[in-house]
């Protein structure tokens, strides 16, 4: 067996302070409390956090409402060149928070080096062009700011959801107040020092961090004009409640259960990859995962040896070995979310296959999973894991799943499999969901919209249809 | 119609029709994604020992080439010396596969290796085109084996699979297997002239059928040569290929192979679709020239600590 | 020989004296000599200046007496081509406020044609993310050689909105087809979508001024067209040109060919492998119907001059770029 040796990026790349504070209006400020963000990798402490309370997120809007009168006031052109020098300063720092990220939220170091970090620079890129031609996005000829963005992202993708949150508000002469997720700070904190090195008007981007309490002090913030959120439907639909009677104007971003629907015409090895991809990516920490395989009936156990096979390749381990697929679960809650509907899963009767992978004793793991025989009862073909774990089911005709695709409260994306360009058409047609993936899974780019239909959330962010939620 | 991932090969028709039938329902490969495939394995890293490993695996892998016009039988000895001491300095550097000569140059390779274990490959068939009558082919062949070849890398008639006609290019192959008695039938797709990866699979599975020991992705001759995505589509062919039949067949990628990386690239793409059965001198070549410099320089950069320069081995 | 080119007159041009062969103003000189000393440094002008010439050489015949200190190295203008940046094939020379600058021929003009044919696939291929950091590195480049600019007599006005102009053109690589694209709701079962493409090598009469020569070449290559520029202000054009030799720009997507355009362009216009012309610079309004006329042949592309002076301060709009580029729409029928 050829095994690799161990190929572990420099930890040292990048350095972190032993406490950060409060990002509010061009300063770092204390709060009313700290918090520790761990690596989940290994459980160890990376850096002591601050924690917002009301009075520092009334500070941080009004730093942002003072902001927003010159910052919307500026030429688009000139808003353009600040995102320019951040989309430029991105990648230059590129490596240095690729491996931050993958300290913070325990994703492979391949990941956050190939695509987190890439998408990123090239989000401020696609929206740092549109500043100063949004009388030609479609959306009037004279098109405005609404004012103070409150923004709350997840954990799964934190730069990445900080760049689809900021790069358009800043664009379209917004100012912000974005919170990140609780157990993945430091990215945040790391583009607010970006912030000051670009030059960046005090208060036109300011980050709270802090837990559930924090966040939803800052969206039902009377001075808040607009929230933007991703994260579960669960908050999504406290935050719709919340804003009711309000006039914010809100954009949510939230869970999913995709189907992924394999014909019996697919170009096979790449269907396997792409299933692979669609589930296993980021380890499951995925909105738009593909946590459902619907599978035609006639390929359904050649398709899953070909699987089972493929899946017993994926390296699951240290999240800074440049080798690793696989890295930690991003936190023990999560973790125990995961191993929690997976023996739903089993007493319910599904079958349980886990690839081979040894687990490393410390830190937040989970192999990946699929459950075979499962049905359209079964809550792990319902609920969104949100983990490493894959539900399959079959299907005998296309309209059969289109049926079972649609089949769910959510929305937010779907995959195609089939060599025959008529029916991936006919198919996407009827899919009730965002996103379509046919032939391929888990694509973005900061040019294409994503958003779901149902509960997966309302709006739209990235591409021309991204700019639409920050204009009036 | 309803294709299944791996074709039943039960009464396989030895029809034009069916053949074609057959050909045709094996499962399409998609471009965007099996490049995508092949790019994300390209990130591996394979440092120390896992790096000192692979190149021996692949010193080990090497058909060392010559295939000019300007081949002498100075130019071959010399080359087959090398081929069994790559690194005159360094005992434990192994010998390569084999020395992979055009048939005038067999008997002059034959000299030097034998007894050495170290393979002679010869070109036959009309190599590079593969554009002469079947009995000038076979005529190739024998002669190649008659002058002490062990194996015999061939081209399919890259026309005739194009305009359609496969009896016509699995009867040749055929023809040729028989010609070679025991030595080892290695078959040149040319997959650069095939132009689709589709192709490539078809190509593939009518070698096999038709009984190639290996499948060899170029003749070093066309523009396009050995690629990566090439080579794995190929490596599916022949698992899938063992899967329905339980006989193992080869992978030879040729040309364009010039650098260590490159080749612990074709490693990587071995270990993670095929696995251990393939990673062995029997089952996986590189036709290269070029390549066997670079896998020393490499070598002795791991044994020594530093960087080695080109004038420290033999231009052979 | 003939003399040398007239610059086109533009709101932003300064405007010069037409040069003649023996006489260099002591200004340029120094201008010119500050640059050499600290070349792209935004800090050129906190270099002691050197000593100017101890006089000007206004008589030919009177030998100039030897200035004290050092002696500035003076740069060639040359063509640029393909990436590189060659000599007339012709061997022919004309002055440009003093310098020697490659006279184009008709030949340079073929070979700029085939360079840019060259390029232009793999530059239509490469990404619209790609392209337009490409253009986003063309605008730091310029800032980077703003003091070279100066002492070629462009206003800071006038090169922060050549700086911008590119940066507003490197926005538009992946929005355009965004804009100027869209799924069409055909009345039956078929995806319909129409996007815009390069129309393919497009030939530019180009303003003398920089923001003249942004306000043609950007909107042109952005969309991945490759363009032949034949211009007279050679110094300008060609320190743009080994600006952009700096930016990333793949050899043969800008070819600037310096000379005039009443000699060159009509060799463009007739060219059967040239797509699109574009005259948008040109003040002879004969030569341009003259050009016109012979674009019809293989049915180029035309962008007419504009009325009276073109005002490059203006928002160009996205015409510019639509003008330059085809629409494919694409039938698909659906059906399980």
């Amino acid at each position: 067996m050829f095994e690799y040796a161990p190929a572990p990026e420099n930890r040292s790349i990048v350095d972190i302070a032993p406490s950060y504070g409060l990002f509010i209006d061009g300063e770092f400020a204390e709060g009313k409390g700290t918090f520790k963000t761990i690596n989940p990798a290994n459980e160890e402490a990376l850096s002591e956090i601050a924690l917002a309370g009301p009075q520092d997120i009334d500070r941080a809007v009004a730093a942002a409402r003072r902001a927003f009168e010159s910052w919307s006031a500026l030429p688009g052109s000139e808003r353009a060149k600040y995102l320019f020098r951040i989309a430029r300063i991105i990648q230059e720092r590129a490596r240095e928070l690729a491996v931050l990220e993958s300290l913070d939220n325990g994703k492979p170091i391949k990941e956050t080096r190939d695509f987190d970090l890439p998408l990123v620079a090239a989000h401020f890129f696609y929206y740092a062009g549109w500043a100063d031609k949004l009388k030609y996005a479609g959306f009037g000829s004279d098109p405005r700011p609404l004012g103070v963005a409150g923004q709350v992202i997840p954990w799964n993708f934190p730069m990445l959801m900080l760049a689809w949150k900021i790069a358009p508000a800043l664009a379209t002469g917004n100012t912000v107040v974005l919170k990140p997720a609780e157990t993945t700070p430091l990215s945040a904190l790391f583009f607010a020092e970006i912030c000051r090195q670009a030059e960046l008007p005090p208060g036109v981007v300011n980050i709270v961090t802090g837990a559930g309490d924090t966040g939803r002090y800052l969206v039902e913030h009377p001075d808040v004009d607009k929230v933007a959120f991703t994260g579960s439907t669960e908050v999504g639909r406290q935050i719709a409640r919340s804003v009711a009677g309000t006039g914010k104007r809100v954009t949510l971003e939230l869970g999913g259960k995709a189907a992924n629907i394999v014909f019996d015409d697919a170009p096979i090895d790449q269907a396997v990859e792409g299933i692979v991809n669609g589930i296993f990516f980021n380890q499951g920490h995925v909105c738009c995962a593909g946590s459902r395989l619907l599978v035609q009936e006639s390929i359904a156990e050649e398709l899953l040896a070909s699987l089972k096979r493929r899946m017993a390749t994926i390296r699951l381990g240290d999240p800074l070995d440049k080798n690793t697929d696989i890295g930690a679960i991003n936190s023990e809650a999560q973790l125990a979310r995961i191993t929690e509907l997976s023996q739903i899963g089993e007493s319910e009767g599904a079958d349980r296959w886990s690839a081979p992978c040894e687990l490393p004793d410390r830190g937040f793991w989970f192999a990946p999973t699929i459950f075979t025989g499962v049905t359209q009862a079964h809550r792990i073909a319902r609920e969104e894991i949100f983990g490493p774990v894959l539900s399959v089911l079959t299907f005998r005709t296309p309209a059969e799943a289109v049926e079972k695709a649609n089949n769910t409260p959510y929305g937010l994306s779907a995959g195609i499999w089939t060599e025959k360009g008529s029916r991936i058409l006919a198919v996407a047609d009827q899919l009730r969901a965002g996103v379509v993936w046919a032939n391929t899974f888990n694509k973005f780019d900061p040019a294409s919209p994503f958003g779901g239909y149902k509960e997966s959330g309302y709006g739209r962010e990235g591409g021309r249809h991204g700019l639409e939620a920050y204009l009036a | 119609m309803t294709v299944t991932a791996t074709p039943s090969l039960s009464g396989l028709p030895d029809s034009a029709a069916g053949l074609r039938t057959f050909l045709h329902g094996l499962p399409g490969v998609d471009k965007v994604g099996v490049e995508a495939r092949t790019a994300a394995l390209g990130t591996r890293s394979v440092k120390t020992t896992a790096k000192a490993q692979a190149i021996d695996l692949a010193i080990r892998m090497v058909d060392l080439t010559t295939l000019e016009g300007a081949d002498t039988p100075g130019k071959v000895r010399a080359l087959s010396a090398k081929a069994l001491r790559p690194d005159p300095a360094d005992p434990s550097c192994p010998p390569v596969a084999a020395v992979c000569v055009y048939p005038a140059m067999v008997p002059v390779a034959a000299e030097v290796l034998a007894g050495s274990g170290v393979h002679l490959a010869s070109v036959a068939t009309a190599f590079p085109s593969g554009q002469a009558p079947l009995e000038v082919k076979l005529a190739d062949t024998r002669d190649a084996v008659a002058g002490g070849a062990d194996e015999i890398d061939m081209v399919i008639s890259r026309g005739a699979f194009l305009a359609g006609d496969y009896p016509k290019v699995f009867d040749e192959i055929v023809a040729v297997k028989s010609a070679c008695g025991d030595a080892h039938l290695k078959v040149i797709l040319e997959t650069g002239e095939l132009s689709t990866y589709d192709n490539v699979r078809r190509a593939s599975w009518l070698a096999m059928l038709a009984g190639a020991d290996f499948i060899k992705t170029s003749t070093g001759k066309v523009p396009v040569a050995a690629t990566l995505p090439v080579t794995l589509v190929m490596l599916e062919a022949v698992r899938d290929f063992r899967a329905a039949t339980g006989r193992q067949v080869g992978v030879k990628p040729a040309g364009g192979i010039r650098t260590t990386k490159d080749a612990i690239k074709y490693l990587v793409l071995i270990n993670e679709t095929v696995g251990d059965d393939w990673l062995d001198p029997a089952w996986f070549r590189f036709g290269a020239s070029s390549l066997l410099n670079d896998l020393l320089m490499q070598r002795t950069k791991l044994t020594t600590g530093h960087y080695a320069g080109p004038d420290y081995f033999t231009l052979d | 020989m003939p003399k040398s080119a007239k610059p086109v007159a533009t709101s932003v041009v300064a405007d010069e004296p037409e040069a003649d062969a023996s006489v260099r103003p002591a200004k340029k000189a120094a201008k010119r000599a500050r640059a050499a000393a600290a070349p792209g440094s935004v800090l050129a002008a906190d270099v002691p200046a050197p000593p100017p010439p101890a006089k000007p050489a206004q008589e030919p015949d009177e030998p100039a007496a030897v200035p004290a200190g050092r002696l500035t190295v003076r740069k060639t203008y040359k063509l640029y081509i393909g990436g590189a940046f060659p000599r007339s094939e012709s061997g022919r020379t004309y002055l440009v406020d003093g310098d020697n600058a490659a006279l184009a021929s008709r030949k340079d003009a073929r070979d700029a044609v085939v360079a840019a044919r060259k390029a232009q696939s793999k530059w239509a291929g490469a990404t619209a993310y790609n392209r337009g950091q490409v253009l986003y590195r063309i605008a730091e480049m310029i800032e980077a050689r703003r003091a070279e600019f100066e002492a070629l007599g462009v206003s800071t006005a006038e090169l922060d909105a050549t700086i911008d102009r590119w940066v507003w053109y490197a926005g538009w690589s992946d929005k355009i087809a965004q804009v100027a694209g869209n799924a069409n709701p055909v009345a039956g079962p078929f995806f319909n979508l129409s996007a815009p493409e390069p129309t393919g090598v497009v030939a530019v009469t180009a303003p003398a001024s920089l923001l003249g020569l942004a306000s043609v070449i950007a909107p042109a290559i952005v969309t991945g067209n490759t363009v032949v520029v034949i211009t007279p202000a050679a110094q300008i054009a060609i320190t743009l040109a080994e600006a952009l030799a700096t930016s990333d720009v793949p050899a043969g997507v800008v070819n600037v060919l310096t000379g005039h355009s009443a000699e060159v362009a009509p060799w463009l216009a007739s060219h059967d492998d040239v797509n699109a012309l574009d005259l948008t610079g040109l003040d002879d309004t004969d030569l341009a119907t003259d050009l016109e006329r012979s674009a019809s042949g293989t049915l180029k592309r035309v962008i007419r001059p504009a009325a009276g002076v073109p005002d490059f301060t203006a928002d160009p709009g996205v015409r510019p770029m639509t003008a330059l580029l085809e629409t494919k729409t694409v039938w698909h029928p659906k059906g399980f």
